[in-house]
This record gives structure tokens, sequence and C-alpha cells, in this order.
């Protein structure tokens, strides 16, 4: 017993990492169990390593455990291959704090890649979700699923063919997606009811819609805002859509750039917008009827900054689309609004509005126009915006 | 079928009256012997005979201060036969919640065996046992060796091939000690789901609290319908307490798929909560080209039925714990949908 109460004390005394170990977990048979199993034992603060080598395995795993890196090879290295999984509804489940995932990859895991739900400050560090088959809608819905957690950091990360959001952070705060790459999924980056987002230094393309800010009704959590897209390439999001019907971005037109419907206070500011050719920023409401009195279905102090874009809604899909490029001159200038809730955008921004009057009724009512909305009133308020500090010092070696 | 009759006489036998006696009076050479009240408090046991909740481990026979129990409406897998018992330890006893869970002391235990005909032969496939420590419940799987001899933790789970009763050859899962916890989360903790007064029998509560293991049998008890005699019941009471059973646990806030806004709990009466007219969240190609959750009369349209009729991984609901199409649940809860008013 006394030797019991020194270690607790020692425990208490010292940093966990001074204790943690090591689990080494290699491919071949029996790895299903051998990963799981350590992702089950592992103490707070354990590194569990996977040995570079494809790893085949027919049921998602699951980390609960506080606190612990799960470490590959190298994106291209270390492959969870989930082409035969028989199971479960990711291929990774995390649901406990202060998780580090880095540098592996998954391959067809049946519905989602890695969801991680109310796990506080994750950091998602060059991680890989593809679907071989490049797209189809029967791919899983997200690539990499942050949810109802706070403190989220996706950086380097790569993501291919999801049915629905390659890169999807839903109602989190504290947020941070950089040097990441969303390639052929229906939304490339979105983020979905979240607030205080920085989505920066990624690069969206050949995604139905390269990168998404959205607020919906009837969710546990809503309110998103806060949210900062900058210095992003947005390059060639023309891939038709693939969504399976009834999902919320089954709506999305092929050749949205940036997208923001709803939420409070967006920046859109220093990306590269090419090749979109629906639109390459839009700023809506929410388009459908809803009940929830809690819910505000308008986008509010958006502001458009200065970006780069090369074209505008050159062969947009849209209702109408003839005529409209008829009057506009052949393309539809780059950002499009449809006149509902408040949008700013620096001098010179070239746009269009539809200039509705209500949300939720549909386009009948729509009367096309130029854009005309105010400068900016100011600097906007970044304080606050993005993933936590210390998520940082987690992403050396 | 035989094994199970037996099971069930031997439960209404240690019902009837003091366990010790009765079984004492029909099996004059077997004693009954104490529970090991240490293996259900700390460490990880790797036998199931380790806690000795079972005299006999093969017939499932309990030992003192174990209890079997049935629910009204239990939840579907693949159609597994389930022996579940609760374990209380000698002089504590359960307290009502209303109509919600039972109250188990710390020490005490939920066992749960699930059994299949292999080949012919009645076989036990892995029983899961929840153990409530002072820092709360464990969830831990083990799994019956070819001998039926006994069950071995098995931390990571493991797959095995069988037929069920509705003949179709499956992947059997035995769920990992974390899948556990991702139907028995709630808040962060993990926490029974099946004893809840409201799909208990009175009879049964009324026996527990007569023994002096239930300090009272609360007016809300058996509510949900039996579900063998389901046709005879409400069709909406036992299309919703089927949801409850088989859904809720995840689909209620504060669980693992609380995200979704969905909330399947039996007392939850708000019509969108339940998914009429709500569209999905993070559905992906589960929604299988479908709008809305439920929509009334229109079980075809509705994404609750599609997922439910999927035996696919990401589609198929419930993620977790069956690998078949309950086809008597999806009955009853399609024509729940039908018979609702557009």
């Amino acid at each position: 017993m006394t030797i019991r109460l020194t270690l607790a004390a020692v425990l208490l005394a010292t940093a966990a990492p001074a204790l943690a170990a090591t689990h080494n977990v290699a491919p071949g048979e029996g790895a299903q169990e051998a990963l799981q199993e350590a992702l089950i034992l592992a103490e707070p603060g354990d590194e569990i390593v996977l040995a570079a080598g494809r790893y085949v395995l027919t049921d998602g795993l699951s980390l609960d455990v506080d606190g612990v890196t799960l470490r590959g090879a190298g994106m291209d290295g270390t492959v969870l291959d989930f082409t035969t999984q028989a199971g479960s509804g990711e291929g990774l489940l995390v649901t406990s704090d202060n998780v580090t995932l880095r540098d592996f990859a998954l391959e067809n895991p049946k519905g989602d890649g890695i969801k991680s739900k109310g796990a506080d400050n994750i950091v998602y560090h060059r991680i890989r979700v593809t679907w071989t088959r490049g797209p189809h809608p029967e791919n899983g819905a997200y690539g990499i699923y942050p949810v109802e957690s706070d403190g989220v950091l996706v950086d380097g990360a790569k993501v291919t063919g999801a049915s629905d959001a390659g890169i999807y952070v839903g109602q989190s705060n504290h947020i941070t997606v950089r040097n990441s790459i969303a390639e052929a999924n229906v939304a490339g980056i979105e983020i979905e009811n979240s607030r205080n987002a920085l989505v920066e230094h990624n690069v969206a393309t050949r995604n139905t819609g390269g990168i998404l800010v959205f607020d919906l009704p009837d969710l546990p959590v809503m309110g998103g805002g806060n949210v900062v897209v900058a210095n992003n390439l947005v390059v060639a999001n023309d891939t038709p859509n693939f969504a399976p019907p009834g999902n919320i971005v089954a709506g999305v037109r092929r050749g949205t750039g940036i997208l923001v419907m709803a939420n409070d206070k967006v920046l859109i500011e220093n990306n590269i917008l090419s090749q979109n050719p629906t639109a390459p920023v839009m700023v809506i409401a929410y388009t459908q009827p809803f009940e929830d009195e809690r819910y505000n279905p308008l986008p509010r102090e958006v502001v458009v900054g200065a970006n780069r874009y090369d074209g505008g809604g050159y062969d947009p899909q849209l209702d109408g689309a003839d005529m409209l490029l008829a009057a506009f001159g052949g393309e539809l200038p780059p950002v499009l609004w449809d006149g509902l809730g408040s949008l700013a955008a620096v001098e010179g921004t070239a746009g269009w509005s539809l200039n509705l009057t209500e949300a939720g009724k549909g386009l009948d009512a729509a009367q096309p126009g130029p854009l005309s909305v105010a400068a900016p009133a100011g600097e906007f308020d970044r304080s606050g915006i993005g993933a936590p500090a210390a998520l940082e010092e987690r992403l050396g070696g | 079928m035989k094994r199970a009759t037996s099971l069930l006489l031997a439960a209404s036998l240690a019902l009837a009256g003091s366990v010790v006696a009765r079984a004492e009076f029909f099996q004059p050479l077997t004693v009954l012997e104490q529970v090991d009240d240490e293996a259900v408090l700390q460490g990880m046991p790797r036998l199931l005979s380790d806690y000795g909740f079972f005299n006999s481990l093969s017939a499932q026979t309990p030992n003192i201060g174990v209890t079997p129990y049935r629910l009204n409406t239990p939840l579907f897998s693949d159609g597994a036969d389930k022996h579940r018992f609760v374990y209380l330890p000698e002089g504590t006893r359960m307290a009502a919640q209303g109509e919600g869970l039972l109250d188990i002391p710390v020490g005490g235990a939920l066992i749960k065996t699930f059994s299949f005909d292999v080949d012919g032969q009645y076989r036990h496939i892995e029983t899961r046992v929840l153990l409530h420590r002072a820092d709360g419940w464990l969830a831990l799987p083990y799994l019956w060796n070819e001998e039926q001899s006994d069950a071995q933790l098995a931390i990571a789970g493991a797959r095995l091939n069988l037929t069920t009763p509705a003949g179709e050859a499956i992947s059997y899962r035995v769920p990992n000690k974390n899948q556990c916890k991702e139907c028995h989360g709630l808040d962060g903790a993990v926490v029974p789901i099946g004893p809840k007064a409201r799909n208990l029998s009175h009879d049964w509560l009324g026996e527990m609290a007569r023994l002096g293991r239930l300090d009272t049998v609360p007016a809300e008890a058996n509510q949900l319908p039996l579900w063998e005699a389901r046709e005879s019941a409400n069709l909406t009471a036992a299309a919703r307490g089927y949801l409850d059973v088989n859904c809720a646990h995840c689909h209620r806030p504060g669980a693992t798929a609380s995200n979704s806004g969905l909330d399947l709990r039996w007392e939850q009466q708000s019509p969108e909560a339940i998914g009429i007219g709500k569209r999905p969240v993070a559905a992906g190609r589960g929604a299988g080209g479908h709008l809305f959750d439920i929509v009334p009369g229109s079980p075809d349209a509705s994404i609750l039925v599609y997922r439910m009729a999927s035996p696919e991984p990401g589609i198929a609901m419930p993620e977790l714990g069956k690998a078949t199409v309950d086809e008597e649940g999806l009955d009853i809860v399609r024509r729940w949908i039908e018979e609702m008013a557009p």
C-alpha cells in the first residue's frame, strides 16, 4: 500500500508525459484487435505508433482516452484500409479530449472517415482520407468530422471523394482549418453551426462547392458566426453534385466557390477564386421553411474583403441562367448575394443581387440587379477566432 | 428453445420466493454461492466465472443476489436469445426514479448473455457486464469459449460467423469496450439503458420490492407494450416503445447521436424532435434520397424507415449491435408512419 501511495504521489507531483508509454502496432494478421486494444488500454499521455503499411480493417476503431496521440508513418505510409469494413458508422471515432491524430490515412470507410464528437482540443495533422474511386454517391459522407467540440485544429489534411463534405466541422467552437487540400468532394470544407472558425491557406478544388459556411435550424447548437475565410485557393470547383438527395449539400450548385448561408459575422478575404462557374462567392439566407424559433436564417454582417477573382459565373447552374448571362453581358459578376440580411464589400467588388425581400420564399420574387452595398464599417474583429494556441505545440516532430 | 423455457421456469421460481430456499428445495445438491464483490468493484476480471454471478455458467443459473428480469420491449440483436440479470450486493436495494432507470447501488451489476442456435446446438456467444463501481459504470464484453465452459474478456471485441433465427448468415460483432460506451454513453458517463421502470412489469418490480430489493414500485411502471403482444397494443405505443428501446440511447440529448437533433425517447412529445418533417443533418447517403426523417403517411419516403430497412454499414441504423434488418420492428414503425395523418 505504501508503494502504491508513493506512486500516486509521484503521479501528482510530476507531469504525466514523464510516464507516458509508447504502444507499437504493425500491420498484418490481428492488426484490427491489436490496434483497437492499444486504443482502449492506452493511458492519458501515451502515444500509439502505427508502423508503415496497409492495415486491412473490418470494423470501425474508437478512442475514448484523453490525451492520446495516434501517429502513423506518414499519410502515404500508414494506410488504414476500410474497403472491407462490415460495421460501424465511421472508420475512427474519437470521444475523448486532447487527442492528436497525425501522419496516417484512411481509405474507403463505409460511413464517415474520422469522427470526433465532444472531443475538445483535438488536432488532426497530416491526415488523409480518400475514397479511391473518386466522386460517387455511395462514398461516405464526411472525411474529417469534428462535431460538438471546443478547440479543433486541422492542419495539412487531405480529403478526396466525400459525398458530403471533405472537412466538416459542426456545432463546435474555436476552430482552425488550414494548409489542407479538399479535392473532389461535394463540399470541400464546411463549417456548420460553429463559432470562431479560421479557414486559411487551404486548397479547395474539383469539389461541387469549395468552402461552405452554414448555419442550420433544428440542431442542438445554432448561431454560427465569427468566421474568417482567408488566403485560400478556391479553384475549379466544377464537379457535378453527387451528394445523395435529401442532404443539405445536395442543393449546392456546381461551381460554387465560397458559400455563406445564414451566420453572423463572416469575413471572406485575400482568397484566390478561379473557375467557379456558378458563383465564386455566394452569400444567402437559409432557403427552406423552418419552425425553430431560436433560429435566424439571415446572413448578418458578412464582409467580402479584397479577393482575387479570375472571372465570375460564366456557366451558372441557376434557373434562368441564359437570361441572366445575357443581362450581365455573358458572365455573372463574382459575388452573388440574395439581398437578405446584411453584407458589406470593399470598394470595387463586382457582384449582383437577387434583391429578395423575404427568406425561404424561393426565387420567384427575385429582381436581379448589380450589387450595391456599403464598404466595411471598420476592421473585422478577429479576437477569439481560431483554435487555441496551445494546440500548435503538438504539431512538431 | 427448450433451454429458454427452462430458464424462464427457473426465473419465475427464483422470483416466487427466497432464492436460496427454493433452489435448495428443488436442487438439493446445489449450494448457491456468493458473488465475488471485489471482482465487481475493481480490476478487469479476465473470465466471466471470476465474478461468480452464476451457479452454473452454462445453464445461466444465478447465484445469491442475482435476479433474472425481462424487458417489455427488448432491443433487437439479430434475434439473439438474451438472458438478463441484475446483481445487488447483500443488504442493498435499487431505488425507483419514476418511469426512468432503476438506480442500482455501487457494487451492483447488470449481466446480459447473448445466445443462438448454432448448427442445431444452443450456444452462448457473449456476455456483457455493466459493473457499478465507485467511479461510475464500467462496461465489459466477454466472449464464450468453444467448450461453453466460460467466457473470456474480449476488450477489443470479436467477429464470428453464425446464422440468425431468421435464417440469415451473418458476421456477428461482439462489441469492443469503447463500442459499449457508444450506446451506453450519456453526458460523458457510462449508464445502463434497459432497466427503466416504464419497460418493466409491475409483477417483477412488485416482487423485487417485496424482497426488499427495490424501495418502491413507481406508478409510472409498465408503460411500454409487451413486444410479443404488440398487435393488441396501441400502434403508437408499440412503435414509440420500439424506437425508445432501439434508438433513443443514441438519439437523445447528451448521447452519441445528439448532434443529429433527433430525439426518439419515449417521453419526447415534440413532433419535429422525433423526426416528423425534420431534415437530416449528417445522414450522408443514409438519407437515401429522402428529405425528411418521417413523412406522415409515407413510410417509403421516410429516412427512418430507409435506414432501418438497410443492412449496409454507413446506411443501416442502429449502427452497432446488429447486422440484419429487424423485420418485426420495421413493420411496426412502417405501419405507425403509414397511419399518421399527412
